[in-house]
């Protein structure tokens, strides 16, 4: 049953698309290319706080599964249509991201960090082998959508998955799963002792951010050109995203998006005049969060909306 | 016949044995009171029989059906639902959402405004009519434990295991407590009490069954249980027998 409010909240949310949809008729150049990492971290954060937002279970497994993604279109593109390939990664992913979930979810705390980080290096050392094994050290993609730009297809196409991840998100936080989920991060003890299957129920969250970053790493892979391992797997796409999530803040759906922006638009501007300079920005931003916002600026925003409330 | 049965049950910790060859039987509409001293293994039943720890040999039986070895959730699912020692809430959540949780996963399953319903209807039940909206950081001390038992009764469960749940309240409370729990006696529910205030052992029980070192030593109304030698060596030693 939908409100009246519920269906503003989906007209002003396709609206928002919409606008957005127009970037490339702007400008094709700089600016496009910034959308584009916008749109990416978007997906990439906003999927990521539906699982560790609730749970408060930090995966560093982004970067895992967002290089599958490159590797099953590097692999297929030549053979199989672009738009499949988007859906089968997103299966592939979902796939793998169930399994580590059935194996990892049980791990608490700090284990589980460790292990999500150690699962991208995994992946990357195994695609690594088997390349030597055949002989190639990376893969090319050349993907030609006609009178289209690859920019431009890439910038459309995440944008249908931030809207795929926004009403997903705002179905989950309706549903009994996304009930369970926030019980599991409150305490998970009662979870249990209400009734709640909290292993399932965190193993069937765990997989949308997987087939997610799997899918926006298909989506990705004809702007890189040419993969390889070290690029399709870096570690420092896992962190961006965690520190992207967390700045924005991961109690709410809006939240991730409020972090995406400021920071990439920084870290454009960083890399580009002192491009040694960008894990200096990470390491910051993780302070600010740590010491100032353990909300993200969703927090801070509640708490002045809060007081303007309390003062009058 | 009983409705949940603990045949042989024993639990190990290493070399120490908290519950040794225990058992007793709980009717359908009966309270139970479970005492003994401290450390005597009354907290380890409790969580053995809603699943919290594995048994070590033994068995629980619901309604014929045994139920030890299951997980907790597959356990509150079946209908025992359980308050804990120490009150544990839903802390980013109102009043009304963490009954809501007990409504919408429990033993019967509700969802949408039937489980809201459900809900308020087990606030008002334990005197919290109106404080739906309040943030647990909010309430007093009585109230937190009022919210578990809402949140444990919106599940309509068989059995209701209360692990000292008048543990820590001021007289006045204590009398508000016991009064609440004698309503929900009245209405006919099975509830087994872990307890160490007498004056509610003796007030709100059927039966009693006492535990001293992991064994029952004694089992009959409060008032046999009460006067047994046994019992009154157990919490006060030789001398006083």
């Amino acid at each position: 049953m939908m409100s009246t409010t519920d269906i503003r909240t989906i007209a002003i949310a396709a609206v928002a698309i919409g606008v957005c949809a127009l970037l490339p008729l702007v400008d094709q150049g700089y600016w496009l290319s910034i959308g584009v990492s916008i749109a990416m971290f978007t997906v990439l954060a906003t999927s990521w706080a539906l699982f560790s937002g609730p749970t408060h279970y930090i995966s560093l497994a982004t970067a895992a599964f967002f290089g599958i993604g490159t590797y099953v279109t590097g692999s297929f593109y030549e053979s199989v249509s672009f738009w499949l390939l988007l859906p089968a990664a997103a299966i592939v992913g979902g796939l793998l991201a169930g399994i580590v979930g059935l194996a990892t979810l049980r791990l608490s705390g700090v284990y589980f960090v460790i292990f999500t980080l150690g699962l991208a290096e995994l992946v990357r050392q195994v695609i690594t082998w088997a390349q030597n094994m055949t002989g190639h050290r990376g893969t090319y993609v050349l993907l030609d959508f006609g009178s289209r730009s690859v920019e431009e297809v890439i910038y459309w196409t995440l944008l249908g998955l931030a809207a795929i991840v926004y009403l997903a998100g705002w179905l989950i936080g309706r549903s009994r799963l996304g009930f369970a989920l926030r019980i599991i991060g409150d305490d998970e003890e009662v979870a249990r002792h209400s009734g709640i299957n909290t292993a399932r129920a965190k193993v069937l969250l765990f997989m949308v951010p997987g087939a997610v970053a799997a899918a926006t790493g298909a989506a990705l892979a004809p702007r890189y050109v040419y993969i390889e391992p070290a690029l399709a797997f870096t570690p420092l796409l896992s962190f961006q995203v965690v520190i992207m999530a967390l700045l924005g803040g991961a109690g709410r759906l809006w939240g991730p998006l409020v972090g995406v922006i400021p920071f990439t638009l920084l870290w454009e501007v960083i890399s580009a005049t002192f491009p040694n300079q960008t894990t200096l920005l990470l390491g910051a931003a993780f302070l600010v969060i740590v010491y100032v916002l353990p909300r993200g600026f969703v927090g801070l925003l509640e708490r002045a909306r809060a007081r303007a409330g309390g003062g009058a | 016949m009983s409705i949940l049965s603990l045949r042989n049950v024993t639990k190990r910790f290493g070399g120490l044995v908290a519950v040794n060859d225990f058992g007793f039987e709980v009717e359908e509409h009966m309270v139970l009171g479970l005492i003994g001293p401290n450390g005597s293994g009354k907290s380890t039943t409790l969580n053995l029989i809603s699943g919290a720890l594995p048994l070590t040999d033994g068995q629980i039986m619901l309604e014929g059906r045994p139920i030890s070895g299951l997980p907790p959730q597959d356990i509150a699912r079946l209908g025992v639902a359980r308050t804990f020692q120490l009150v544990r809430l839903l802390p980013s959540m109102t009043v009304l959402e963490n009954v809501i949780a007990g409504a919408v996963f429990g033993h019967r399953r509700r969802w949408g405004p039937e489980a809201r319903a459900k809900a308020e209807a087990m606030l008002d039940k334990v005197g919290l009519s109106g404080k739906g909206g309040l943030r647990v950081g909010q309430l007093t001390y009585i109230d937190t434990k009022r919210v578990e038992l809402a949140r444990v009764l919106a599940g309509d469960p068989k059995v209701l295991l209360l692990d000292e749940w008048l543990a820590g309240l001021n007289p006045t409370e204590l009398q508000t407590g016991i009064r609440l729990i004698r309503a929900l006696r009245d209405e006919g529910r099975t509830i087994i009490l872990v307890e160490h205030v007498m004056d509610a052992i003796r007030s709100l029980s059927d039966r009693c069954v006492v535990m001293a070192s992991g064994a029952r030593i004694a089992e009959g109304t409060p008032k046999e249980v009460l006067e047994h030698p046994d019992v009154i060596r157990a919490y006060l030693g030789d001398d006083d027998a």
